[in-house]
């Protein structure tokens, strides 16, 4: 019979051989980690790792958000819980929101335009909001927050769209005619964004348990 | 036909820098040095790659008389 007693054991070998890493309060770290992908690695002294996740992740991000020319990320309402329909509609924010603070805006914007109030206009008036309604946008304008544009201007601006062949098309709502326009780069923005987000929870875990190890298969104890 | 394909060729080049984030972050939550890191990322892009050539060619077999 083999005597395994003098054997080291792999898992405490593995263990043994794994790099120390000093993890500056996890928790802080991890909350850092979410609102900005790198930042709980910088914070932790991590710099070489937090550098390349901030990088990776937020590259990935900013790609996805130009292939999408920034319609992509949004939030379709503030409150999932309460309204799970219109959640599911645009599901994908959950996984962008795991980018933290890149992916915050799109919340304000709902936030705004549910309680009536026009979106900020930042960044050529694409700056993270959901689409409009034509309800939401007579109101809007009624109330005069479109300023001194024409009511046909603004219905050309939100919903309509020039195709291939030089014709007009009238869209049902915004999100139509950002599909018509963006065609599958809506698609492929999304998929980028929401890979960041994700990417960004396995940094957020790092920062909060460290490195996983991949230890050896365990040692056969009938041999 | 030849044109669509051909576009469709050009679209999978999108996948490429998809590719090396997921790779290079998934690397670095195993890893703390530099050489274990981007040998580990280059070993998961590769498994990645032979993972879609496989899908690639079961869709290409299945669909071989459509």
């Amino acid at each position: 019979m083999a005597d395994n007693s003098e054997k080291a054991n792999p898992y405490t070998s593995a263990a043994e051989a794994a790099p120390e890493v000093e993890l500056r309060n996890p928790r802080m770290a991890m909350f850092l980690g979410w609102l900005l992908p790198g930042l709980g690695h910088l914070y932790q002294g991590r710099t070489g790792k937090g550098l390349l996740f901030m990088i990776t992740i937020l590259s990935t991000f900013a790609y996805g958000m130009y292939l999408g020319d920034g319609r992509v990320v949004y939030a379709s309402t503030t409150n999932p819980v309460k309204n799970f329909s219109a959640f599911k509609e645009r599901w994908h924010y959950a996984c962008q929101l795991g980018i933290g603070l890149p992916a915050l805006p799109a919340y304000l914007q709902t936030w705004r335009v549910e309680n009536g109030a026009r979106a900020l206009q930042w960044f050529d008036d694409n700056f993270e909001r959901p689409p409009y309604q034509r309800e939401q946008v007579r109101q809007l304008y009624s109330e005069g927050l479109f300023g001194d544009q024409e009511g046909l201007d603004i219905e050309k601006q939100y919903f309509s769209s020039t195709d291939e062949s030089t014709n007009l098309v009238t869209h049902a709502g915004e999100r139509e005619k950002w599909h018509h326009d963006l065609a599958y780069f809506f698609e492929l923005g999304t998929v980028y964004t929401m890979i960041a987000g994700l990417l960004n929870i396995l940094a957020i875990c790092d920062a909060r348990w460290g490195p996983l190890v991949s230890l050896p298969p365990p040692i056969d104890d009938k041999t | 036909m030849l044109l669509a394909a051909t576009e469709m060729n050009q679209r999978i080049w999108y996948a490429l820098p998809l590719l090396v984030s997921v790779s290079l972050v998934y690397a670095a939550t195993r890893h703390e040095e530099v050489g274990p890191l981007l040998n580990h990322a280059w070993r998961f892009a590769l498994g990645i790659v032979l993972f879609m050539l496989a899908i690639a060619a079961v869709i290409q077999i299945t669909t071989w008389t459509l």
